[in-house]
């Protein structure tokens, strides 16, 4: 093997390597940042893993908007239609935040299967709902019928 | 031979970015069906959920699922504040016109509003539900006004549409079902 | 009337684009001199039609004729006259009229200035460019037709614009934006007709290298606009949120930056021939993929919309042909790697390849992570998203050693620079800046102490120091520390130094104002008080004021620094009328050193109010660096040796600079 030949072979290598290790890097880093969307029905379910940054979204249950009077802590409910979540949160919500709209909310679920959000996010439009919001609760009004269909 | 082998897999190389491409074109592809819009609801081939609401024009008189059930029908989801829902207008008052039978929903409303614009506008449909808290929205899975089903005589949802309903999708995407679903009915 | 007129010029510009895109490349294969010089006229009187065409929608909108159905959807009579004009670009069909129109201007411009270039590459030029035309034409013809009307029964008034929209940045922002993403169909189209030709010589780097400098400074303008948009309109102070639509612009951008540098080293040295012709086909590839991501909304965004997937299948389709065909003539006819190097060590070429590592790198784990949800979505892998981390755990790292390796990049010369050399022209600025990065962050604060010794604020300033300090050094040899000398400097050299100081500035920005950034969320009743980052704020209330097509209400907030009244803040809640939305429109006192912006949240009953309250340091330095950075890039496509016909090869190796002779 002359000089050139070796000094191809290394740099191939290299690249090789430096390739798989970068892609490594990047699968486990997408991995690590990847928050996954769960419905109200998932979490009364005990689906989604507790502690883990997540999304979770639904219609705002009307009048279930409360406030603390001393600070920015605050609860609302949101529902898929079949189950209610609650989401607890600290700081201010969003311009189209509604009672009645769809919201979604990004945090953490507790060991009482209460969302604590750090950002909650209104739909992004005055017309359109988030679509993974509008097929959950699709999804499970569907779920509902089936097993009622089930017990009769 | 070592030159032409080195220059084959240099060609090779040259290759590659194609290949790459390629990929993700495939996964582009299969996207587009996953497009929000274009993404039936779970509810096509599902009964039209049951419901208990308000008429739009009489408070007292409560509507539900069997108003809809029993012919081919369409059912389009309305409001005043959409502005979308005012370019369809035309359309729906034109399919009523030639005999298709459209029931509203009115979503997430005001009433007065809603029978002033119908007075100014001209009323499609047959009936309007008055769904003023979107409660039946929260069951269909609606993103929001305007959108439509088409329901057959037993009351199965067929088709939906997510946005206007307008000349080119009414001819794309509902003509023919709907002819048909008339045919089967007859 | 005026509408059909448009739309008839549409039609009419789309059949002198497909007499552009084919009779001069049949002229260049059958040597035709006639059939080669047709795409230039054509070209211009392409232009002339788009121009007509846009300007009959333009005129739709001042005269509010909401029988066409894009006007009734993007306008209102309430609009003022400068949001009517920029309505017209403000949604999808609008949009890629101002985008056929500026690929006919591009086209236009490079017929005109093409009288130097040997007549069968400027014909193949012209060709490429009229196919793309002709691939956006149809597109609009087909699917987004933005001259359809609404009958039989107009509406009498029309929707509104999403008050997000009507800003001043918004009117700027997409047509700088699109000036840079199409004009990157210039470098394309000459590396296409470079592999239709077979000839790879330097003649096609040279030629499309201005190009590639206006096109990039137009897209690092367009870029730095839309950040600032962010930050003062979305009313939060954000600036940049990895947000899909914002990628989609950025990725081009990188792949620019890596594009210009390398075709550097190919015109000057020939090397790194195939990677320059297929970075000018992915930077042009990526502004497309940006169009279909944006446009298809595939990918939810705060700018997608529920669309229509026929044009989602379209772009689709025009993207696998135009990439896939550019690709696939690449793999052909590109030409293969030398085996034999003609560079070592430390040089230039070196350099310039590691750059290219760094940015290239960096847009492809961008790639990866905007299109991973729609990747996991197609294999059910479940609904989700990328958070931010996961792009500053990358690019923050990759954009570091970039600017490492930036520091050198005046020094460094073609072919072999010595390293010992390199070194040492490193001591005295990284002496400078090792010693200011640690001594400086001491003063930032009012009571030092660890827990507020900042170390990303250490790190930017050493990176931001090293940079700047080893460019002026730099500077300092060559000009022999006289000033009489620097007017000897060429375009490029100044080009180079103004953007790489730019990117230092930009960093120093993005950097210290994450390091000092304070932020808090409060409850404030009338009259209470909060004290941040140096500076107290207090609340005094809130009043109804009445705005031209909105009601809104405005805060009034006193900021004080040591007892002294600095400013008043009057942040407002907006309630438009015509739609009903809502917008949060903060206020900010913005200097170079540091930004106050105060927020208005919601009422909380009682006369008390949500309100943010931010003091950002340095937060402006990041658009004043990406000013800089265009300004960079305008110097050197300024610079005097494009203008002149005949180069002299291999001279004038002392002026320096990334863009010399």
């Amino acid at each position: 093997m002359n000089k050139l030949r070796k000094q191809r072979l290394q740099v191939v290598l290299l690249i090789i390597v430096a390739g798989a290790l970068a892609s490594g890097l990047v699968i486990y880093m997408l991995g690590q940042n990847v928050n996954y969307f769960y419905t109200p029905s998932q979490i009364a379910r005990g689906e989604a893993p507790e502690g883990v940054f997540l999304r979770a979204g639904g219609m705002v249950v009307e009048g279930s908007l409360v406030r603390d009077m001393d600070s920015l802590a605050l609860e609302f409910k949101v529902t898929d239609g079949t189950s209610v979540l609650v989401v607890q949160h600290t700081g201010i919500l969003p311009d189209l935040f509604g009672e009645g709209e769809a919201a979604i909310a990004a945090g953490k679920v507790d060991q009482n299967l209460v969302l604590q959000a750090t950002e909650v996010l209104a739909k992004h439009d005055e017309n359109y709902m988030p679509p993974e919001v509008a097929e959950s609760m699709s999804e499970a009004y569907l779920d509902k019928r089936k097993t009622a269909a089930g017990t009769q | 031979m070592k030159v032409v082998g080195g220059l084959f897999l240099n060609r090779l190389a040259l290759f590659l970015p194609l290949v790459l491409f390629a990929a993700l074109t495939i996964v582009l592809l299969l996207g587009l069906d996953k497009d929000p819009s274009e993404l039936p609801s779970v509810l096509v081939g599902e009964p039209f959920p049951s419901f208990s609401l308000p008429a739009l024009h009489d408070a007292d008189k409560t509507l539900d699922e069997r108003d809809v059930i029993g012919e081919v029908v369409l059912v389009n989801i309305w409001a005043t504040w959409c502005f979308a829902c005012r370019i369809e207008h035309a359309m729906l008052n034109q399919l009523a016109e030639q005999g298709v039978k459209v029931i509203g929903l009115n979503y997430k409303d005001n009433r007065e509003a809603a029978i002033t614009w119908l007075n100014e506008r001209g009323d499609p449909y047959a009936f309007s539900v008055f769904d003023e808290r979107g409660r039946l929205g929260i069951d269909l899975g609606v993103y929001g006004a305007p959108e439509t089903y088409l329901l057959d005589a037993t009351g199965t949802i067929r088709h939906r549409r997510v946005g206007v309903v307008d000349d080119r999708v009414w001819n794309n995407e509902f003509r023919d079902l709907y002819a048909q679903l008339i045919a089967v009915q007859r | 009337m005026t509408v059909e007129l448009g739309h008839i010029a549409l039609i009419i510009a789309l059949c002198l684009a497909c007499i552009q895109a084919v009779v001069p490349m049949v002229g260049s294969f059958s040597g035709y001199t006639h059939w080669m010089r047709v795409g230039h006229s054509m070209a211009v009187g392409q232009f002339v039609f788009v121009a007509l065409s846009f300007a009959c929608l333009t005129a739709a909108f001042i005269q509010d004729d909401f029988s066409v159905a894009y006007v009734a959807n993007n306008s209102n009579t309430l609009l003022p006259l400068q949001f009517k004009i920029s309505a017209v670009w403000g949604a999808h069909e609008g949009s890629l009229l101002l985008w056929a129109l500026i690929l006919s201007g591009w086209s236009t411009a490079v017929a005109l200035c093409s009288g130097k270039l040997p007549l069968i590459l400027s014909a193949r030029v012209l060709s490429v460019l009229g196919a793309i035309s002709v691939g956006f034409a149809l597109f609009l013809l087909l699917t987004s037709n933005p001259f359809d009307r609404i009958l039989p029964i107009p509406p009498l008034e029309g929707g509104d614009l999403n008050p997000l929209l009507q800003d001043f940045g918004l009117i700027v922002h997409p047509p700088m934006l699109y000036m840079g993403y199409v004009g990157f169909s210039v470098p394309f189209a000459f590396a296409i007709a470079a592999l239709i030709g077979g000839q790879f010589d330097s003649a096609w780097a040279r030629w499309s290298r201005p190009w590639i400098n206006i096109a990039w400074v137009f897209l690092t303008i367009g870029i730095s606009l839309g950040s600032w948009w962010a930050y003062y309109e979305l009313g939060w102070g954000g600036w940049w949120f990895w947000d899909p639509v914002e990628n989609a612009s950025f990725m081009p951008w990188l792949a620019g930056t890596a594009l210009m540098h390398s075709i550097a080293a190919t015109e000057k040295r020939g090397v790194f021939r195939s990677w320059t012709l297929l970075l000018a086909i992915l930077t042009f590839s990526l502004s497309l993929l940006g169009t279909f991501l944006v446009r298809s909304g595939i990918l939810t965004s705060v700018h997608a919309f529920a669309s229509d997937p026929e044009r989602g299948i379209f772009i689709l389709i025009f993207l696998g042909i135009v990439v896939g065909g550019s690709l696939l003539l690449f793999a052909l006819r590109g030409p293969t790697m030398r085996s034999v190097t003609t560079y070592s060590g430390w040089s230039r070429e070196t350099m310039l390849l590691i750059n290219n590592v760094f940015l290239v790198s960096s847009m492809a784990m961008i790639l990866i992570g905007t299109l991973y949800p729609l990747l996991a979505d197609v294999l059910d892998m479940g609904k989700i998203s990328v958070g931010p981390p996961y792009f500053n755990i990358f690019f923050v790292p990759l954009m570091s050693g970039l600017m490492i390796c930036l520091g050198f990049a005046g020094f460094t010369r073609w072919k072999n620079t010595e390293g010992r050399a390199l070194l040492h022209k490193g001591v005295i600025p990284s002496i400078v800046s090792l010693v200011m990065a640690f001594v400086l962050p001491m003063f930032m604060v009012d009571k030092l102490s660890w827990s507020n010794y900042s170390l990303t604020a250490v790190v930017t300033l050493l990176l931001v120091l090293w940079v700047v300090t080893m460019s002026l050094e730099d500077l300092w040899l060559k000009s022999r520390g006289k000033l009489s000398s620097l007017r000897g400097l060429s375009g490029s050299y100044w080009g180079m130094l103004v953007a790489h100081i730019g990117l230092a500035v930009c960093a120093l920005g993005v950097g210290l104002s994450t390091a000092y950034d304070a932020q808090t969320d409060l409850r404030m009743l009338p009259g209470d008080k909060t004290e941040l980052g140096g500076y107290q704020f207090q609340f005094v209330g809130v009043e109804r004021v009445q705005g031209p097509n909105f009601i809104a209400y405005r805060g009034n907030v006193e900021v004080k620094s040591g007892g002294e009244l600095i400013v008043r803040l009057s942040p407002e809640k907006r309630n438009y009328t015509s739609g009903g939305q809502v917008m949060t429109e903060a206020d900010i006192d913005g200097q170079l050193h540091r930004d106050l912006y105060v927020s208005l949240g919601e009422p909380l009953g009682n006369q008390a109010w949500a309100i943010r309250f931010q003091v950002k340091p340095f937060v402006r330095c990041i658009w004043l660096g990406g000013l800089l950075i265009g300004l960079g890039g305008l110097l050197a496509a300024l610079d005097k040796r494009y203008r002149r016909r005949r180069l002299r090869k291999g001279a004038d190796e002392s002026s320096g600079g990334l863009v010399f002779e």
